[in-house]
């Protein structure tokens, strides 16, 4: 065979794999649109399709609409980004640049927590914020992540570690000499520079975050502080008259914020991911 | 992005810096001392207290609690082992926790591992178009723990599902997937393989960095591409692959999500992964000093499986010695 009809081969294997990949996305499309009784026709697309099931799926819970299960999952999102950008940077900031006693001892330790299955601490922190009044708040999200400790958040530190490694200490000793401090570094130099690793860490975050169903099962009991994740869960328990194709619909629109996200920054996402591992 | 041994570099710079503080006489705050390890203890403050008041402290907690009786409302009461004897003598649903677990990660993590390596060696020489592949192969793993997407798959795999109809359309009589015991379990490994785009980013770079001149030179000496694939790329891939093995392991080993909300550890606990039990036992019957000890049980099985996997390792993953080859930009 020769080189360029291997590589048509190649190519015709490769959209058949994209779109058996892609296939259970493109018949969930379809079946948002369908009614309970076409949902499981083999057919890709319904004869009529029925746009309704994105209006009253959007108000399908009684009393609450996922107007404001979105504002509820972007608080919470908009709380974590910032203390994550915040606790994040500047303990990174703190292993790269500064000497201190015991540093390698303690970003041993970081390393090892990267290991640790959150199994181990679910429980003793649901007990603890159980104790302090924090559940059924916002505060279980808010506090681990201004203490670099939230879902994620040792391997964000990581990341920006090695990240600001790379970044010319030239420019401190410069900055130092102009009368520059420490924090005045971290936040004129470094800060700017880092700001690919940033974004990549930030995405990593409202993706996490989005989809954490776990943490907010635990900690979110009131339907009026419900994000969409768990909405979605009580449209999928509520026995009477279950809509699917509401719920298709409904879970469909879930997805299109981590869709946007991806679509934006695909190419900082597909390369934080081969850089560093994370996923 | 760099690798962690120029630390050190930075450190010669110090003198000449000490000199500077001198002479500028402006008044400073304590953080501007550089040397002092008091501005380098606050900067990574933030993680510090987190790390002992949410790492450690919770660790030792829930070590304390693994002895006692503990359901958040009533007093803690000490049992000693109790609870570790009560799991490994009388508690079937432990045995079989573990069962599906390591059935789970038996299957899930070399099927999600050698479809990552397959697709990562077709797309390294596939350029044209491969962002466009790179999105079709990555878009799964981005949406594929979402509650969403368990709850798609629950609706494509139920008895009257799109899979059932699309194999009646073949004339063969599926069976109830999600509803039964036999293949419950499979529709969720087949859920976790199909999130495989991570892994193959990670092996798509490792790839990038095995010099072509390896292939060329083999190439000469009249190597075909399937020696090439088993002698160079294999070895020369290891590392990563040992990599995306053990993330693969901890992470196979902690599924929650789809398991909790496709079956939720049904049907006949044939999907009652560990996760989902130790779920079950803490927050539904709120016994939460026997769930630390089946988290204290998990810490130590999944320390043995990859210290055991990291024991093997000198055998079958080689780093290259040679300086600066096959290293990233």
């Amino acid at each position: 065979m020769t080189s360029s009809a291997r590589g048509a081969v190649r190519h015709v294997l490769m959209i058949l794999f994209s779109l058996l990949m892609m296939y259970p996305v493109i018949w969930w499309i379809g079946a948002s649109l369908k009614s309970n009784a076409e949902l499981s026709s083999p057919n890709i697309f319904p004869k009529s399709p029925l746009w309704r099931n994105y209006i009253d799926g959007w108000t399908a819970i009684p009393g609450h609409s996922f107007t404001d299960f979105y504002a509820n999952t972007f608080l919470l999102e908009i709380g974590v980004l910032a203390t994550t950008l915040i606790a994040c940077t500047l303990v990174a900031f703190g292993f790269a640049r500064l000497d201190f006693p015991l540093k390698n001892f303690w970003f041993s330790i970081l390393m090892l927590t990267l290991m640790l299955p959150s199994q181990v601490l679910i429980i003793p922190q649901y007990a603890m914020f159980y104790q302090f009044g924090w559940v059924n708040t916002y505060l279980p999200f808010y506090v681990p992540h201004l203490l670099a400790s939230g879902a994620g958040g040792t391997f964000f530190v990581f990341l920006l570690v090695q990240f600001i490694r790379g970044v010319p200490k030239e420019l401190d000793e410069a900055a130092k000499m102009d009368g520059c401090s420490w924090f005045g570094i971290y936040r004129r130099v470094i800060m700017p520079l880092t700001k690919p690793a940033i974004v990549t860490v930030m995405i990593f975050c409202f993706l996490w975050n989005w989809d954490d169903f776990l943490g907010q099962l635990l900690y979110i009991n009131s339907v009026d502080k419900y994000t969409i994740g768990l909405a979605l869960k009580m449209f999928n328990d509520s026995e009477s008259a279950q809509q699917w194709g509401q719920m298709l619909a409904m879970s469909l629109v879930s997805i299109i914020p981590a869709t946007l996200v991806f679509a934006f920054a695909q190419k900082q996402l597909v390369e934080g991911v081969a850089t560093t591992g994370i996923k | 992005m760099n690798l962690p041994q120029d630390a050190a570099a930075g450190r010669t710079g110090r003198s000449g810096a000490q000199t500077s503080l001198g002479a500028g006489s402006r008044k400073r705050s304590f953080l501007s001392r550089w040397d002092s390890p008091i501005a380098g203890y606050l900067f990574i403050s933030p993680w510090l207290i987190g790390f002992l008041v949410l790492t450690l402290y919770p660790m030792l907690l829930s070590l304390y609690y693994s002895f006692t009786n503990y359901t958040l409302l009533s007093p803690i009461k000490w049992v000693g082992f109790n609870n570790y004897a009560r799991i490994f003598t009388s508690d079937d649903k432990f045995v079989q926790s573990l069962k599906v677990t390591f059935e789970f990660v038996a299957a899930s993590v070399p099927l999600k591992l050698i479809a990552a390596l397959l697709v990562a060696m077709v797309l390294n020489k596939a350029v044209k178009g491969i962002s466009a592949y790179r999105i079709a192969i990555y878009f799964p793993s981005l949406i594929g723990g979402s509650i969403a997407v368990s709850m798609l798959w629950r609706n494509i795999f139920g008895v009257d599902g799109f899979i059932n109809k699309a194999l009646g359309a073949f004339g063969i009589q599926g069976v109830g997937w999600v509803s039964d015991p036999r293949t419950a379990l499979w529709t969720i490994i087949l859920l976790t393989v199909w999130q495989f785009g991570s892994s193959m980013v990670i092996f798509l770079a490792g790839l990038k960095q095995i010099p072509k001149d390896l292939y060329e030179a083999s190439s000469v000496d009249g190597a075909s591409r399937f020696v090439q694939a088993i002698r160079i790329t294999l070895p020369m891939l290891s590392p990563t692959i040992y990599f995306n093995l053990i993330m693969g392991i901890i992470n196979a080993f902690q599924m929650f999500t789809s398991a909790y909300v496709i079956t939720n550890g049904g049907p006949l606990n044939s999907t009652m992964v560990y996760a989902v039990y130790l779920y079950e036992r803490a927050f539904n019957r709120y016994q939460m000093g026997y769930a630390s000890a089946l988290a204290w049980i998990m810490l130590i099985m999944i320390a043995v499986v990859a210290g055991a996997i990291a024991l093997t390792s000198k055998y079958w993953v080689f780093y290259e010695s040679e300086s600066g080859r096959g290293r990233g930009r």
